[in-house]
């Protein structure tokens, strides 16, 4: 039913009593535009860490040798653990079914060129399965796999950024290109979710580097993915037996914290998760106070409204105002000012969060934004506080009896 | 038109009661025009209220213009005051915001009528008490004679039977006090019904008949020879 002289009545009193429009409506916007802010700020600051760590697969276990820093076992402290394919296969061997994949890698740093174009770069050498550790995305060509493994070819896969920088504006898949002296063809280019660094990288088989750079069958680093069946307190008894086996293997003290390194990131992904689940609490807890903030706020307008007037209620009661009619152009005006202040302040934080938001990257905030139904939801809630807290004076002042509310000077 | 019988009233004063109106009786006949007169506390603005459905009595039977008014709903006895009573008051009561012509008109708004309508009879009124130039002021810019004008319009509005003023001069100086006499003497000798609430000698001689109160009973009713305002202006 529209009533297009209630709508009449409400305009003109809104119009009329620009302060008590304003003092509801600026209630109202500020509660939903600190809401949507602050909200959209939890918001990057989320998008950060799971961003952080969405890089590399969160069941790794990065295993790393160093020199020993305890005499043990007649050994002297000082001496430097060096990790093998044999290493490799041992724990290939005792971890069976509880690994999902596994590499070994091989640091080196080259000097690459092509025609004019030549920069230093750094090689990792790794096993097919290396492309789940880091999560590679392949745009072109394709990863190293076992025959390139098996066969030592000279194969290299390049990251997108020295595609760029080496060969400019031209296809590098196919090309040959030249590090420090030797030809390697390029076989697949590939990017990165994490920052751009890691797309400077070069990727070759684990034994082609091993044949070329030094005619051994070293290691420096040997990295896996525990099985994503393990829960948390499994994958860290798995990491903690294996660098008991090491430490044994290679005689190492079992105090010893340098000699034989495991990394597990379940721990740091278990980090992770609480701190994101902190922070959605924290952001719940601000955002419900916000509101709460502008609940009272709206309140308090309403009923201070409908004391304010009391007498205009009693003379519309002499001339003959429905009970009805008085409580509906009381609360038609509040929800009509708080869904549109809303509104608005919706559309202003939102506004700000989309100006604001590209440049706060440096003070981890990604993205910050809210989801539409979320700040909908937040407005209406504040449109029914407001309407309660109107409804219920109203019906009181819309009940006395008119001689007292024209008495209300 | 009106009849009353004995109408009791009381208010409550903390643990006792004031007992206001005690067993009042009273009949007004169409076309009178009365003044209830009494010091302050005898009752008579608490008789009047009841009488404008404003306030209602604890016992008695209050008939007006036949329809018995007695445990009315706050929706009927809206409805009532509307069809039936013109309110007059003190303080004016015109709604600060809104110019003359929409506080004449929201009676009518009340009413149900159209807009078109309720501008024409609003402005029909507002000549009538003379101010129709004055249509789209605010009560704010105006004196208190006029507004107290604007008030009578807006009570003559709704077309009423019975027109209740409460003290209607006494914010009043007296040569305006004279001339809202006047022309409440006037709309009387069109067959306005009108009860006056007043504790001014001058105005009651005014009316064709006074009311006296004390202490929540009738003192006197007499019919008086009506003192016509216009000589005074």
């Amino acid at each position: 039913m529209f009533d297009i002289d209630l709508w009449r009545e409400i305009f003109q009193s809104i119009n009329k009593n620009r302060l008590r429009t304003l003092l509801s409506g600026f209630t109202v916007l500020f509660a939903i535009m600190l809401f949507t802010i602050l909200f959209g700020i939890a918001n990057g600051l989320q998008n950060t860490f799971t961003e952080a760590f969405a890089d590399d697969a969160t069941n790794a276990i990065f295993i790393n040798s160093g020199t020993t820093t305890k005499a043990y076992k007649g050994m002297q402290a000082g001496r430097r653990i060096q990790f093998d394919n044999e290493d490799y296969n041992y724990i290939k061997d005792d971890s069976g079914n509880n690994i999902e994949f596994m590499t070994a890698r091989i640091y080196k740093n080259v000097n690459a060129s092509f025609r004019n174009e030549n920069d230093s770069y750094s090689v990792r050498a790794v096993h097919p399965d290396h492309q789940f550790l880091e999560k590679t995305l392949m745009d072109e060509g394709r990863y190293i796999n076992q025959r390139d493994v098996d066969e030592k070819t000279k194969v290299i896969v390049i990251g997108s950024k020295v595609e760029e920088d080496l060969f400019l504006k031209t296809k590098a898949l196919g090309k040959y290109l030249n590090l420090s002296g030797i030809q390697y063809k390029i076989v697949g280019i590939f990017s990165d979710e994490g920052n751009e660094s890691e797309e400077r990288l070069i990727y070759m088989p684990v034994s082609t580097a091993q044949q070329v750079y030094g005619n051994n069958d070293y290691v420096d680093q040997i990295n896996l993915g525990y099985n994503r069946e393990m829960n948390f307190d499994q994958a860290i008894s798995f990491s903690n037996s294996l660098t008991k086996k090491l430490k044994d293997r290679f005689s190492v003290a079992p105090a010893d914290q340098r000699a034989v390194r495991v990394r597990n990131m379940a721990e740091a992904s278990k980090n992770v998760n609480q701190m994101t689940t902190v922070l959605g609490i924290i952001v719940l807890i601000i955002g419900m106070g916000t509101l709460i903030a502008g609940i009272v706020g709206i309140s308090n307008i309403m009923i201070f409204i409908v004391k304010e007037r009391t007498k205009e209620i009693g003379i519309r009661k002499a001339l003959g105002a429905s009970p009805n009619s008085i409580i509906s152009i009381i609360l038609v005006e509040s929800i009509l000012i708080t869904a549109i202040a809303g509104y608005i302040g919706l559309l202003i934080g939102m506004g700000i969060l989309e100006i604001v938001g590209p440049g706060m990257k440096e003070y981890f905030i990604t993205d910050p934004g809210v989801s539409m139904s979320l700040v909908m939801s937040a407005t209406i809630t504040l449109v029914l506080a407001g309407a309660l807290a109107g409804y219920l004076p109203a019906k009181k002042a819309s009940k006395i009896k008119p001689i007292v509310a024209l008495r209300n000077d | 038109m009106l009849k009353i019988n004995q109408l009791h009233k009381s208010y409550p004063i903390g643990d006792s009661s004031l007992h206001v109106l005690k067993g009042i009786d009273l009949s007004v006949d169409s076309g009178e025009m009365v003044a209830i007169m009494g010091s302050s506390g005898s009752g008579k603005s608490t008789l009047l209220n009841i009488i404008g459905m404003l306030d209602e009595a604890d016992s008695g039977d209050y008939i007006l213009d036949g329809v018995p008014i007695k445990n009315l709903n706050e929706k009927k006895a809206a409805i009532y005051r509307n069809k039936f009573l013109g309110f007059i008051f003190q303080s004016f009561n015109l709604i600060n915001y809104k110019n003359a012509l929409e506080n004449v008109a929201l009676p009518l708004y009340y009413q149900g009528l159209k807009r078109k309508e309720r501008q024409e009879k609003g402005k029909f009124h507002l000549k009538k008490v003379g101010l129709l130039d004055w249509a789209h002021h605010l009560p704010s810019e105006l004196s208190g004679g006029q507004k107290q004008r604007i008030a009578i319009a807006r009570a003559l509005a709704a077309d009423p039977k019975l027109l209740l003023a409460d003290e209607p001069t006494g914010a009043l100086d007296t040569t305006t006090s004279y001339e809202i006499m006047e022309f409440l003497q006037q709309l009387n000798d069109e067959g306005k019904t009108i009860l006056i609430v007043t504790h001014e000698e001058d105005i009651a001689e005014m009316c064709k008949r006074i009311v006296r109160l004390k202490d929540g009973v009738i003192m006197e009713d007499k019919k008086v020879n009506q003192v016509r305002a216009s000589q005074y202006v």
